[in-house]
């Protein structure tokens, strides 16, 4: 037996709006039963994108599958994938459950029958008994479970997201998203879901394809979108990062020795990417990768050790950072402030070292410059 | 003090809208009722009595016109709406920016002209020797000149024209309101464009097109020029009578009666179409 075709799969889809190409030449699969995030700042096309997944605008080129058949020229309503929108599109003039009956009585399904699926999916969502209600009787999150629910009892092949957190508060965000994810594995359904939000798109994907005017930057697991960022708009957009400008001034196998504009050295492990004596680079270093030495262990020895002060304590509960200026270069870096409770006591004006490991950084050559 | 100072300036600007309704509104329809209960029994000699009323059940031709011009007033309505509904929905939903301003403008260019004017152009388009009259003789559809004028289809024709644009400004406020992605999550959940009209748009332009129906109908109700013009000496409208029995026949009594059972008339159809709507007054004349 064959093994079943992925959920969705987009060929070389391509639109242009006159002369702005808004998706350019994109391709990516969605096996079945996974959830799917397409990652990128506002405007790189990945609304278009989802739209035309939908249906509700036709791609230049290239072909959309789903369930392995094509779906181009099939209008929205015909097509086995429901749309959560943004600011969630729950129809004011019904009340709940007409609202989740909605697609069902289009397709001609009997009253109790109808009346029999509702409840049970809105029991699903964890919901029951809201069928009676108006939509503007429900809090965010609720309207957010009846929004799904009322794509899901539908069955669709796929469900598509266009980033409705968005307009909830931080903690119903941090709620959902897990709510989201538990959702999808309890429905076993594909999602494919847009966002800007970094966070959103780690915590709940398998998948996350980087966007970035019109193309995929990358397509990995978060782990890997994360850690091994492909290029140097995926390192600086997923995740923080110091980035330092830097030009190559010796090769040592996979072992760069770098030289930033105000005179820093540093050590890099660039493995497989071919650099060359005297090319510019781009280097991004995660703020938890640097490493926070006390002074009186600085003798020790390390790669890319280098004295600094601390010009600001940026607490934030688990996610308290420092900014340190290093002391050689005047150069500023972010540092994560370790949770052991080490540094807790640590001001403004403080000597730290700074110290990290040379496979932690990631090297990209500089844009326009060979 | 400052309180009585507020209070002060709440009864000054408060002052105008109670003049407008006391002095134009209400002491009219007193007068006006008060006249319509008095029957005159000699020279100025008046007394008491429904006789007015029981003189307009009595004669069909008044019944029959004040039963004609309401069927024809809520047809007109009925025909401005169907009308009027696509141009809205074009002009709300299907056109974006200046196109939409200019064809806003459009509808409303016709009525910077009086309406007396643009009836005397409809009476150029379907007279006699007129230019459609003259257009079907010199395509050889006709072979003598047709009379478009002095019917009830004439009227009907002025009617829907002189007050479409009452329809169209309501629905096109309630209409730009309507969130496209309301439209677009019906036809994904996989609803026809018959579903999605039915379902989403309809319902929530319902206070505009309620809104809209009053005041076309009370238009059409109380239009004197159009059914006079249009509809020559056959075709009655019950201003009309209004008017004979005010001006030509100097029975301001009976005039007055009619006055009054035109303004029961108005009132019962205006609330009746609330009631089947679902809709309630203030919600309607809210939202436009």
């Amino acid at each position: 037996m064959l093994p079943a075709p992925p959920d969705l799969i987009c060929r070389d889809i391509t639109k242009h709006f006159d002369a702005f190409r808004a998706v350019d030449h994109v391709n990516f699969e969605v096996p079945q039963g996974s959830f799917f995030s397409i990652l990128g700042p506002s405007g790189c096309g990945k609304t278009t994108l989802l739209r035309m997944i939908a249906g509700f605008q036709e791609p230049t080129s290239g072909d959309l599958l789903i369930k392995g058949k094509s779906v181009i020229g099939v209008p929205p309503n015909r097509r086995p994938v429901s749309m959560v929108f943004q600011h969630l599109a729950l129809f004011p003039t019904m009340n709940i459950g007409d609202n989740v009956g909605f697609g069902l009585r289009q397709r001609g399904v009997a009253r109790a029958e109808i009346r029999r699926r509702v409840d049970d999916v809105l029991d699903r969502v964890g919901l029951p008994g809201v069928s009676a209600r108006r939509v503007d009787q429900l809090s965010g999150g609720q309207k957010q479970r009846v929004a799904i629910a009322r794509c899901m009892v539908l069955e669709p092949d796929v469900l598509l997201l266009d980033e409705p957190l968005g307009a909830l508060d931080q903690k119903l965000r941090e709620h959902m998203k897990v709510e989201l994810k538990s959702l999808q594995a309890a429905f076993n359904t594909t999602f494919v879901y847009i966002t800007h939000d970094q966070s959103e798109a780690l915590v709940m994907s398998d998948n996350v394809a980087v966007m970035n005017k019109g193309q995929f930057e990358q397509i990995g697991p978060p782990q890997e979108v994360y850690h091994r960022p492909a290029t140097a708009f995926v390192a600086g957009f997923v995740g923080d990062a110091n980035t330092f400008e830097a030009k190559v001034t010796a090769v040592n196998g996979s072992m760069l020795t770098l030289a930033t504009q105000t005179g820093a050295q540093m050590n890099v492990s660039a493995p497989q990417s071919g650099f060359d004596t005297g090319q510019r680079v781009d280097v991004f270093l995660r703020p938890e990768a640097i490493e926070l030495v006390a002074s009186d262990m600085a003798a020790q020895n390390g790669d890319n050790i280098s004295p600094g002060t601390v010009t600001s304590v940026l607490f934030n509960g688990a996610n308290s950072a420092l900014t340190v200026r290093d002391t050689a270069t005047g150069a500023m870096i972010n540092v994560a402030l370790p949770q052991t409770g080490a540094f807790a006591g640590i001001g403004t004006g403080d000597t730290v070292y700074t110290r990290w490991d040379p496979t932690k950084a990631r090297c990209y050559a500089a844009p326009g410059v060979k | 003090m400052s309180s009585d100072a507020s209070r002060l300036g709440f009864y000054l600007l408060l002052a105008p809208i109670l003049l407008w309704l006391v002095v134009l509104i209400i002491l009219p329809h007193v007068g006006l009722f008060v006249v319509s209960i008095s029957e005159k029994i000699g020279p100025r000699e008046y007394e008491i009595g429904m006789g007015n009323y029981a003189a307009f059940f009595q004669e069909p031709l008044f019944w029959r016109t004040f039963a004609r011009t309401a069927i024809m007033s809520i047809l007109a309505t009925a025909l401005t709406l169907i009308l009027g509904f696509p141009i809205a929905y074009y002009i709300a939903k299907l056109t974006q920016g200046r196109t939409k301003t200019t064809l806003f403008l459009m509808c409303m260019i016709p009525f910077w002209v009086s309406e007396l004017v643009r009836t005397f152009g409809w009476m150029i388009l379907l007279r006699e020797t007129g230019v459609i009259s003259n257009g079907l003789q010199a395509l050889g559809l006709v072979s003598g000149p047709v009379e478009f004028l002095y019917n009830d289809a004439a009227i009907m024709v002025g009617l829907v024209y002189t007050s479409i644009l009452f329809m169209v400004v309501p629905l096109v406020t309630t209409l730009d309101s309507l969130d496209n992605s309301l439209i677009e999550a019906g036809y994904d959940l996989g609803g026809s464009s018959t579903a999605v009209m039915r379902e989403i748009v309809i319902p929530h332009a319902m206070p505009g097109i309620v809104s809209g129906c009053i005041v076309v109908f009370m238009l059409s109700l109380g239009n004197y020029l159009t059914p006079i013009l249009l509809g020559g000496k056959d075709s009655l409208w019950f201003t009309g009578m209004i008017y004979t029995q005010f001006i030509t026949r100097f029975n301001w009594e009976l005039g007055s009666a009619f006055g009054f059972l035109l303004l029961i008339l108005s009132s019962l159809v205006v609330f009746l179409g609330l009631k089947l709507s679902g809709q309630s007054l203030s919600e309607t004349m809210g939202r436009s």
